[in-house]
């Protein structure tokens, strides 16, 4: 096979990555089924990573197969598979097709950015936090980045089109109401879409070679690759246009150089070379480069990621096991208090089902607003600081918006890091996530005198029951036990500003009891009319 | 906030206008409205024609819901007395609820896909179905197999959770309810069939045909904010259906109007058809074993004058299959 096809395999693959996760992320109806939700992401570095430590599943092995690859064949993931990296290649070919002569230079790395920003994730995640995983994460970058801005995008686009066909009569598209969250959580998607687009236009890719983690550790493994990007002395006339289309600055004419560590495999070189001189080698044949000292280069990168490695599913594994533990023994679950106040008192916000509980849920979650998209109550939005500020940008269940369906578990399904776990339908039915907490002070029986009743009407267990009040009129009910947490009473309830009933999270997900069931006396179909 | 400011400006502003100037102004650019209107023949006047011949109420039992209606619109009078050629329908059923068929808490779509069916046969030019679900509505749709059954017999199937296709109406004999926003299809349709699932209900007592009309509008909760039973009656007013078919096949006894689980239904294979949406109640609560006079809405509903709820004064055709 020539190299110079090479480029185009690359722009085939990176596409279909590109448009299936697009897809997934603006897709609000879900027409996908979840196994291609499974295969897209699965390859994603971060969320394989923590699926794999929060489920300990060979189905969340993705990211071996990266390291795998990468170990093989150099960082061809920043170019193929992330769906942030090849964002930029189509802002840099936009930018190409828009701007004359644009001409990349060689620049030297920024190691006083990319280690720092590659170790301090790390060391967060080892001591419990996901925070700046959450903040750096390509994947889930991109995700908040498609999800926040250009879905509301979508969803406008499908509501003109829909009232459009609608006037054609033609029932095919159909609008679907537009949910903000709280402003302040789009501030850092459009600021890294912002980076990003800066970045890709003034430096190339200086986003994969200074910011994002992935890219430094997968630069730190491609030392040892098998396969490079290597300049054949003898053939290579110093002209110049490789270093001139390399998105990465990364080489070197002067010397003949071209530092792997930051190749993002684009194989843009080689296919505008005039000589073939820059080629894709095996490494051991080719010693190009002089001063390359490969083989403690090589060790020193094993090391490293050895240490990572062995810190993530040692270390962190065992201070996880340790809190649950903490949370589960000794330390009493909290209870639920009745507040007096008419002003609902939330102990916690509530995390999905699936997400085991808030510990379980902000210590894996990296905010990547899959779920979020996916959604179809859109019940799940983006947090501000319900969980924290760590917790920034975290889904939650927010019950003004809607509540969440009895019968769907979609986020368990397209969940990409096991921050919410794959839950079937009737185990969902069960999970209570949250009890009901009702103030008779604020109910509409109570101080208006008119029936209501909305709260139970919406209840799927029945947790919330009318009882006989006065003569006419019957009043809520609850019985927490069989309680899921769904919030179909708090987004239901009437009363204003406060509601008179409402959902305390769980810190630790429980099982609700089943509502107990007895046989209806079936009516006998042959007696008379009753009227 | 400065957008609230807005558009509580707008909602005002729309709420002055009248139901009908409002569709000239605000829908009169689309030639469908324009040609409803001006087609319009209103089926009542015909209804009068016929009624001493035809009863004021028709309670069919026995069979399957498809059978129990072709049953029961005969004995009314046929489709042909309520759908003209070249109307625009537009039917109501209960798609509230994220459940199965045998869950009984929505409108039965065999009976959905009959009644449309039929509608087709009296030449209907478009029959739509829509209600405005209280569970998400793509899923809710779908599981209550309404969406397959209406589209299957060619009915266009439109959502109803979408506020931009709500319409201010000013009911002018509301007592609580004075303006409300009803859905578009409502507004511009022919003829207004609304076809209620009878269940137990824990806030209203049942939901039948009166209940069922909290379907057509947009923010419902301020109902339950604002006199329940009152607004229930208001509404009907204004904006009353042509026919009312309650569907009493499988009837879900209590725990409504969701249901926990199948033990909450029985099957009783009834159906109750009328123009008079409070006569067809107040047999439908009978079904459930319970007196029309212990229901809020339905006798205020008989007071207001919407309807009749005395059944002995009614002409009842009783038919079993």
């Amino acid at each position: 096979m020539k190299q110079i096809h090479l480029k185009k395999i690359r722009v085939i693959i990176a596409l279909i990555f590109f448009l299936s996760l697009t897809f997934f992320f603006i897709d609000f109806r879900k027409h996908l089924p979840e196994f291609l939700y499974d295969s897209f992401s699965y390859l994603q570095f971060i969320p394989s990573i923590l699926k794999f430590v929060s489920m300990l599943s060979i189905s969340a092995s993705g990211f071996i197969i990266v390291l795998v690859l990468t170990s093989v064949f150099g960082r061809i993931y920043c170019s193929s598979i992330c769906p942030l990296g090849i964002l930029q290649d189509i802002i840099s070919w936009v930018n190409k097709k828009t701007r004359r002569k644009f001409r990349f230079r060689y620049t030297s790395p920024v190691n006083y950015l990319r280690y720092p920003l590659l170790a301090l994730p790390v060391v967060f995640y080892l001591a419990g936090s996901v925070f700046l995983l959450l903040l750096l994460d390509p994947f889930s970058n991109f995700g908040r980045i498609v999800s926040d801005i250009f879905q509301p995008v979508y969803l406008g686009i499908n509501n003109a089109g829909s009232r459009f066909l609608e006037k054609l009569n033609v029932y095919f598209l159909y609008p679907e109401d537009i949910t903000f969250a709280s402003w302040e959580t789009y501030i850092f998607p459009i600021f890294i879409l912002a980076l990003v687009i800066w970045m890709t236009v003034s430096k190339g890719r200086l986003f994969c070679n200074s910011v994002c983690p992935v890219g430094t550790l997968l630069g730190l493994l491609s030392r040892i690759s098998v396969f490079r990007i290597s300049m054949l002395k003898d053939q290579c006339t110093q002209c110049g246009k490789c270093a001139v289309v390399c998105k990465s600055t990364c080489i070197r004419i002067k010397d003949l150089n071209v530092d792997f560590s930051r190749c993002v495999g684009c194989f843009n070189c080689i296919s505008v070379c005039p000589e073939a001189a820059i080629k894709y080698v095996r490494n051991k044949r080719q010693q190009v480069i002089p001063e390359e000292p490969g083989s403690r280069e090589r060790r020193e990168a094993i090391q490293t990621l050895g240490l990572i490695l062995f810190g993530i599913f040692g270390f962190r594994r065992k201070l996880y096991s340790q809190d649950i533990q903490q949370d589960g023994i000794p330390v009493v679950p909290p209870q639920n208090t009745f507040p007096t106040e008419i002003k609902p008192e939330k102990n916690y916000p509530v995390s999905p089902p699936g997400s085991l509980g808030i510990d379980h849920f902000t210590g894996t979650c990296t905010a990547c607003h899959l779920c979020v998209s996916a959604c179809p109550t859109q019940v799940l939005q983006p947090s501000l600081l319900e969980y924290g500020f760590t917790g920034i940008m975290q889904p939650y269940m927010n019950y003004n918006v809607n509540y969440c369906n009895f019968e769907c578990v979609i986020c368990s399904e397209v969940c990409p890091t096991g921050a919410i776990l794959s839950l079937s339908k009737e185990a969902k039915k069960i999970t209570q996530i949250g009890q009901v907490v009702f103030i008779l002070e604020s109910c509409i029986v109570y101080t208006d005198n008119t029936s209501c009743g909305s709260c139970s009407e919406h209840c799927p267990t029945k947790a919330v029951k009318m009882v006989p009040y006065t003569s006419a009129l019957t009043i809520p009910e609850t019985n927490p036990d069989i309680c899921v947490g769904c919030g179909a009473c708090e987004y239901a309830c009437p009363t204003k500003p406060y509601k008179a009933i409402y959902v305390d999270g769980h810190s630790i997900h429980k099982v609700a009891k089943e509502p107990e069931t007895e046989e209806l006396e079936q009516p006998d179909l042959e007696e008379d009319f009753p009227f | 906030m400065r957008a609230v400011i807005f558009r509580n400006f707008v909602t005002i502003y729309l709420l002055r206008m009248e139901r009908r100037e409002f569709i000239k102004k605000g829908l009169g650019a689309g030639i469908l409205t324009g040609s409803a209107l001006a087609l319009k023949p209103y089926p009542k006047s015909f209804a009068r024609h016929h009624s001493n011949q035809v009863p004021d109420l028709v309670a069919v039992k026995g069979g399957e819901p498809g059978v129990l209606f072709d049953k029961g619109i005969l004995a009314l009078g046929g489709m042909k007395k309520y759908v003209k050629p070249n109307q625009n329908v537009v039917i109501k059923p209960n798609i509230g609820w994220d459940t199965s068929p045998e869950r009984g808490a929505n409108t039965n779509p065999e009976l959905i896909a009959r009644i449309v069916e039929h509608c087709f046969s009296a030449g209907a030019k478009t029959v739509y179905v829509v209600d405005h679900s209280t569970d998400e509505w793509t899923r809710t749709y779908k599981n209550s197999g309404i969406e397959k059954a209406a589209r299957g017999a060619g009915a266009k199937v439109a959502t109803g959770n979408s506020e931009s296709h709500y319409h201010p109406v000013h009911v002018k004999n509301g007592k609580s309810l004075k303006n409300v926003l009803v859905h578009e299809l409502i507004l511009e349709s022919d003829v207004f069939i609304n076809v209620p699932v009878l269940k137990d209900h824990s806030s209203t007592m049942v939901t039948a045909a009166l209940k069922n009309l909290m379907g057509v509008v947009w923010d419902r909760r301020w109902w339950h904010d604002n006199n329940l039973h009152q607004c229930i009656a208001d509404f009907p007013t204004e904006i009353k259906p042509d026919l009312n078919i309650v569907d009493a096949y499988r009837v879900m006894k209590r725990n409504g109007p969701r249901g926990v689980s199948v033990s909450d239904v029985v099957t009783m294979k009834y159906q109750l058809l009328s123009e008079d949406i409070v006569a067809v109640d107040a047999a439908a609560i009978k079904l459930l074993g319970r007196e029309p006079g212990q229901v809020g809405h339905i006798r205020i509903a008989d007071q207001m004058g919407v309807g009749t709820v005395d059944l002995t004064s009614l002409d009842i055709s009783r038919i079993e299959v």
